[in-house]
């Protein structure tokens, strides 16, 4: 019977019809529906969740939690969580944000936007870096800041890759100029690692944009995307202002950034945690080449 | 006399008349030899770059440049750089590296350009490439905040050993008016955004993201361009080669540690 319904409601672009479709599925609570914002398909949140949160219409990845994303990505039991105590002060006192974040950490489970440690894919030891859009769009801040830096620290010392799950909407403009700030540490961080001769894999998903874009998201050895996903330095709407004409939908897709040269390779859910091991296993043995 | 707040310097690095690069390079430095482009797409005159002398010391100057009339704002997009201008900045920068002088940035922009072209070309990628690369450039780097450092796009001309703001300039995440419209959905709050974010010299010298305040002359930059530009002369002159003195695995190790300290965050215990 739902099939029917989404059978009925499946539009694949913006259009008039997409209106409709909005008012076609009213009878069904909102939560049990997704809508990909990609394409406009709608489908129950069981089916989308069975298809590993990846749209069956239009390849589109959505967002997954931190959890999800490392459930999907370590080797059980393997993960052991650094610096999981980090929680952020206010550096400009901006009004309501201690207590926006305390409302996200009680909505969330999360302390802070980000999670690192040590684990291992598909036998390969690495650190990882998993950011949460969940959580403030995941905009980085102190602790996203320092959480990131001490975890490429901490890889540099071991001899270990990192493996950088992004997702942010930038900077944490709530934390003024000391947000700022964590573009140019982290940045730092990785290059320290990278000295190392040590590998760093970005895998950039929905949503990576701003500071974290024009930092360490873009210094991976290796940039994967994942299908469909938004990366950008400059938000659409302040590009579509300055222009006063609309993008094209596949404008600052992970399809558009692979088109210019910014992504090494587009891969899928499915074949992440394969991929992820396979090059880990290719550079293994392999720090140290410049000191 | 009051002390001016943040709204009030913002209008007043906006003056029209407030100098510029141009006007500072001819009285700051002895020679200049400009060069352009990045050697992979193009040159973007929103930045300029070149090699100096100052007091027959060879030095880096790259630059973000405003332009005063509309002319001038087209050729130089009200200094606004593309990635090309970013990519431009650090292949001086390594070619200062190359032949161990120092490098000196002045920022003065409103923020990275926000444009199709801009992120076909990688924006993000370009302003990330320089933070990277400036934080091990084998080579003292130093930059002055002119008027308005407009956050990754400025940032990306600062990541150095030392930074300075002229006494009104400013240093933000964002603009007070992006600010106030991403925040309080209400951009026409600009002020008082411009008031609260903390974007003087004086409040990033208290965070520990810039070292020192540079006088302007009485009422601004623009009321005095000779003394403005003497001052930063003397500036130069009494820093930059400071460092050149400094082994540079040592200076190195302090440029990082510099960003490394600056974050305000506490630790819990674990549950
Ligand atoms: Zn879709």
């Amino acid at each position: 019977m739902l099939q029917d319904l989404l059978q009925k409601v499946k539009i694949r672009a913006p259009s008039p019809l997409a209106k409709a479709a909005e008012s076609v599925p009213l009878s069904i609570p909102k939560d049990l529906l997704f809508k990909c914002p990609r394409c406009q398909a709608v489908l129950s949140s069981e089916e989308f969740t069975a298809a590993g949160r990846v749209c069956p219409a239009c390849g589109y990845h959505a967002r997954l939690t931190a959890a999800q994303r490392l459930e999907e990505t370590v080797d059980e039991g393997s993960f052991e969580e650094f610096d999981e105590g980090l929680e952020s002060c206010n550096p400009i006192d901006f009004p309501g944000y201690g207590e926006k974040v305390a409302q996200l950490q009680a909505a969330t489970g999360l302390r802070e936007a980000v999670i690192t440690g040590r684990c291992r894919i598909g036998g390969e030891a690495a650190v990882i870096v998993v950011m949460d859009s969940h959580f403030m769009m995941a905009s980085m801040g102190s602790v996203v800041g320092e959480k990131i830096t001490r975890a490429f620290e901490k890889a540099a010392d071991e001899g270990l890759p990192v493996v950088a799950f992004t997702a942010s909407g930038g900077a944490r403009m709530q934390e003024g100029i000391v947000s700022l700030m964590q573009m140019a540490k982290t940045s730092g961080a990785v290059a320290r690692h990278s000295r190392r001769g040590l590998l760093y894999i970005t895998v950039l998903t929905d949503p990576t944009t701003g500071g974290v874009t024009a930092s360490f998201a873009s210094l991976g050895d290796i940039i994967i995307a994942e299908p469909k996903v938004l990366v950008g330095f400059a938000g659409r709407r302040v590009i579509e202002g300055t222009i006063r004409q609309r993008l094209p939908e596949s404008f600052q897709s992970a399809e558009f950034l692979e088109e210019h040269g910014f992504v090494d390779m587009i891969v899928t859910r499915r074949e992440m945690k394969e991929t992820l091991s396979r090059l880990l296993a290719v550079h293994r043995g392999e720090g140290g080449a410049c000191e | 006399m009051n002390k001016k707040t943040a709204w009030e310097r913002m209008l007043l690095v906006r003056e029209k008349d407030r100098p510029t690069i141009r006007d500072y390079i001819p009285l700051v430095f002895d020679e200049f030899w400009e060069m352009h482009g990045d050697r992979l797409y193009g040159d973007d005159g929103a930045i300029l770059g070149g090699v100096a002398t100052l007091e027959g010391r060879p030095v880096t100057v790259i630059a973000q440049v405003k332009g005063r009339t509309l002319e001038e704002n087209k050729k130089s997009n009200f200094a606004m750089p593309h990635p090309e201008g970013y990519r431009k900045a650090l292949r001086l920068m390594k070619q200062a590296e190359k032949f161990h002088r120092p490098v000196v940035c002045f920022i003065d922009t409103p923020g990275a350009f926000c444009g199709v072209e801009a992120e076909e070309r990688g924006q993000g990628e370009a302003i990330a490439r320089n933070l990277f690369e400036m934080m091990e450039l084998r080579t003292p780097v130093l930059s002055i905040v002119l008027g308005e450092g407009g956050s990754g796009g400025a940032l990306a001309l600062g990541v150095a050993d030392r930074v300075a703001m002229l006494e009104n300039a400013l240093y933000s995440v964002i603009s007070p008016r992006g600010f106030a419209s991403i925040l309080w959905k209400d951009a026409s709050r600009e002020e008082e955004a411009a008031n609260i974010m903390r974007i003087t010299a004086e409040d990033l010298i208290g965070f520990g993201v810039a070292e020192d305040m540079i006088p302007e002359p009485q009422g601004g930059a623009h009321r005095d361009p000779e003394s403005m530009a003497a001052t930063l002369r003397e500036y130069l002159k009494n820093t930059i080669f400071k460092f050149t003195e400094l082994p540079i695995e040592k200076l190195l190790e302090s440029r990082y540690d510099r960003f490394r300290k600056i974050g305000e965050f506490t630790a819990s215990q674990p549950d």
